[in-house]
């Protein structure tokens, strides 16, 4: 293989992530994970409940390390750079990669604040520049035509699947290139939730999505890629339609036909 | 005798029905009784703040008009007005103000957001309370030594609110940190989540959402720190300042001390009974806006998670 072809395919992957090992405390939550996440592709990661897949999306962007108990070794890769290693700002990383949360948390605040929290942050000063990266955010989440005209009203006041959106709309506002989200439908309504599975189709053009779901149909509508993971482990990573067709192995089986979990 | 325990259980239980009805009466009696008890005690408690305000408020009466609120102290009862110790009241909290706000609200942010769960923290936390509860002479004494004399500001303004400031300091806080820890975690996640620093996300997120529950706090400490006496007592406020103070490093009196002073002297000039109602009057008064602000403020700005 040539070196150019070699560096094309590793500007590919965004995520090489190393043998990373987690503990809280003493108990081990991550045994040796080892895989690489592609550009533009979504990821998703299924497994029982308490598996460690929150644990893992939440150290791709370091927000596991808040918990003063978290020990980790093995290496995650971030386009090459380690992003233990001390020169990496966590700022950085946290803005390159957006995250959202099982649980709509929209800032109380209105509409327009919540989705320009981060621009602000990262010192956008020009209130029309602002509005238009509201706008385009907005747009991006799906969001704007149904909250257009009460971008000023306080975020408490829409619906559980509008928060979300919202959440997301505030993620891609600081230009993120991956999104990494923990069952982002888990508390939402049947048609919120397609909505945002329309969405996460939508946003694979531009970003790398990272999805925790475990609802399995789910994984099987929007993903490319499935990791499956049980006690911690990577039992089996793959194509999704690998996954749910011919699974290697008899506990990924036992897991998608239901026999646990 | 209704202990019914292991085998012979249910029998007993149908057989002695009755004797259960007769004490779930005897229950619910007791139940009246103490119901009754405890508004007594409350009616009790509240007779005497009665009397007590009957007592001040007819007092002060034909005492407290437009003239004693704008006039200067004076020897001559008949003369005498508040207009200076009200301005040394409002003095002494444009010290406190600042002093316990800033402080008060660094140490909560650094004890809650900064100072992780270590050991440090934890004592530092339980002195914080421990001191809470020294009494107030304590802190004059504290006053007296440090910035009476050490810094040399004697009995001065600067002097009285600086120790006023200690005195109140931990229960800002305390209320700080409380409202800072009620700040729910998936809000600082968010904010962190999209590249924030911990400093920013204090900011905009932390501060904001807990301001309500440490303005409460701060208004209840403001009006403990408007009506302490004793430790300006210590710090040995002159009995009879003349001149309006205009600056922090005057000498001046405060509306609790005034009545102290007059409340003494009532054996000389009789008169001085009715000015110190007069000034309970206004002191009460004061602190019945600051309690009520802080109320406001808290049902104004309840739990919106
Ligand atoms: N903050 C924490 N402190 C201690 N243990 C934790 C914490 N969060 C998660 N764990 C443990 O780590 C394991 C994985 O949890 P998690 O990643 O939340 O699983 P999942 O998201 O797959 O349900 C579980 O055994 C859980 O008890
Ligand atoms: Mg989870």
């Amino acid at each position: 293989m040539t070196s150019k072809a070699n560096d094309e395919r590793k500007s590919d992957i965004v995520y090489d992530v190393d043998n990373l090992n987690l503990w809280y405390g003493n108990d081990q939550a991550l045994r040796d994970v080892t895989l690489d996440i592609k550009r533009n592709e979504v990821t998703a990661i299924i497994g029982p409940s308490g598996c460690g897949k929150s644990t893992f999306i939440k150290t791709l962007n370091r927000m596991v390390e808040l918990i003063p108990i978290v020990r980790t070794s093995g290496e995650i890769y971030y386009h090459g750079n380690n992003i233990f290693e001390k020169t990496t700002r966590v700022e950085d990383l946290r803005t390159k990669v957006g995250m959202v949360f099982q649980k709509p948390n929209p800032f109380p605040k209105s509409v327009f604040e919540n989705v320009v929290y981060g621009p602000r942050i990262h010192g956008i000063k020009s209130r029309k520049v602002l509005e238009e990266i509201a706008e385009i955010s907005l747009k991006r989440a799906a969001l704007w035509d149904e909250v257009k005209d009460r971008l000023h009203d306080n975020a408490y006041g829409l619906s559980g699947g509008q928060q979300q959106r919202l959440c997301i709309a505030r993620v891609l506002a600081v230009e993120p290139e991956v999104v990494l989200m923990d069952e982002p439908t888990s508390a939402l309504d049947p048609i919120s939730t397609l909505k945002i599975e329309d969405l996460i189709h939508e946003l694979k053009q531009t970003y790398t999505i990272i999805i925790v779901t475990h609802n399995m149909q789910q994984a099987g509508r929007i993903s490319e890629k499935t990791a499956f993971f049980l006690n911690g482990e990577v039992i089996e990573y793959d194509r999704t339609e690998m996954i749910f067709s011919t699974p290697k192995d008899k506990r990924t089986e036992d897991y998608i036909t239901g026999r646990f979990g | 005798m209704a202990n019914g325990s292991g085998s012979g259980k249910y029998e007993k239980l149908a057989i002695e029905a009755p004797s259960f009805q007769k004490r779930t009466k005897r229950r619910i009696l007791l139940d009246k009784v103490a119901g009754k008890l405890f508004s007594l005690s409350i009616f009790f408690a509240l007779a005497v703040l009665c009397i007590l305000l009957y007592q001040i408020v007819s007092k002060s009466i034909g005492w407290l008009d437009f003239k004693f609120l704008t006039g200067n102290l004076s020897m001559d009862p008949y003369k005498a007005g508040i207009r200076g110790v009200i301005i040394g009241s409002v003095l002494l909290m444009v010290v406190v103000i600042p002093v316990t706000l800033l402080l008060g609200v660094s140490t909560a942010i650094y004890l809650e957001e900064y100072a992780g769960k270590s050991r440090l923290r934890s004592i530092i936390n339980t002195n914080i309370s421990n001191l809470a509860s020294v009494p107030s002479v304590i802190f004059g004494l504290l006053g007296l030594t440090v910035f009476g004399r050490l810094f040399n500001l004697g009995s001065s303004i600067l002097a009285g609110g600086l120790t006023l400031s200690l005195l109140v300091l931990p229960i800002v806080v305390v209320a700080s940190q409380e409202a800072i820890r009620a700040v729910p975690g998936f809000l600082r996640d968010a904010s962190y989540a999209i590249g924030a620093t911990k400093w920013t996300t204090v900011k905009k997120v932390v501060l904001p959402a807990s301001l309500p529950g440490i303005l409460t706090g701060s208004i209840l400490a403001m009006s403990r720190a408007i009506g302490e006496t004793a430790p300006l007592v210590v710090l040995g406020i002159p009995t009879l300042i003349l001149r309006i103070p205009n600056g922090l490093l005057d000498d001046f009196t405060a509306l609790p001390i005034q009545i102290y002073y007059w409340t003494l002297d009532t054996v000389l000039t009789a008169e001085y009974a009715n000015l110190a109602a007069a000034t309970i009057v206004v002191l009460l008064v004061l602190l019945f806006l600051m309690n009520s602000a802080a109320i406001i403020i808290r049902n104004k700005f309840q739990k919106r998670y």
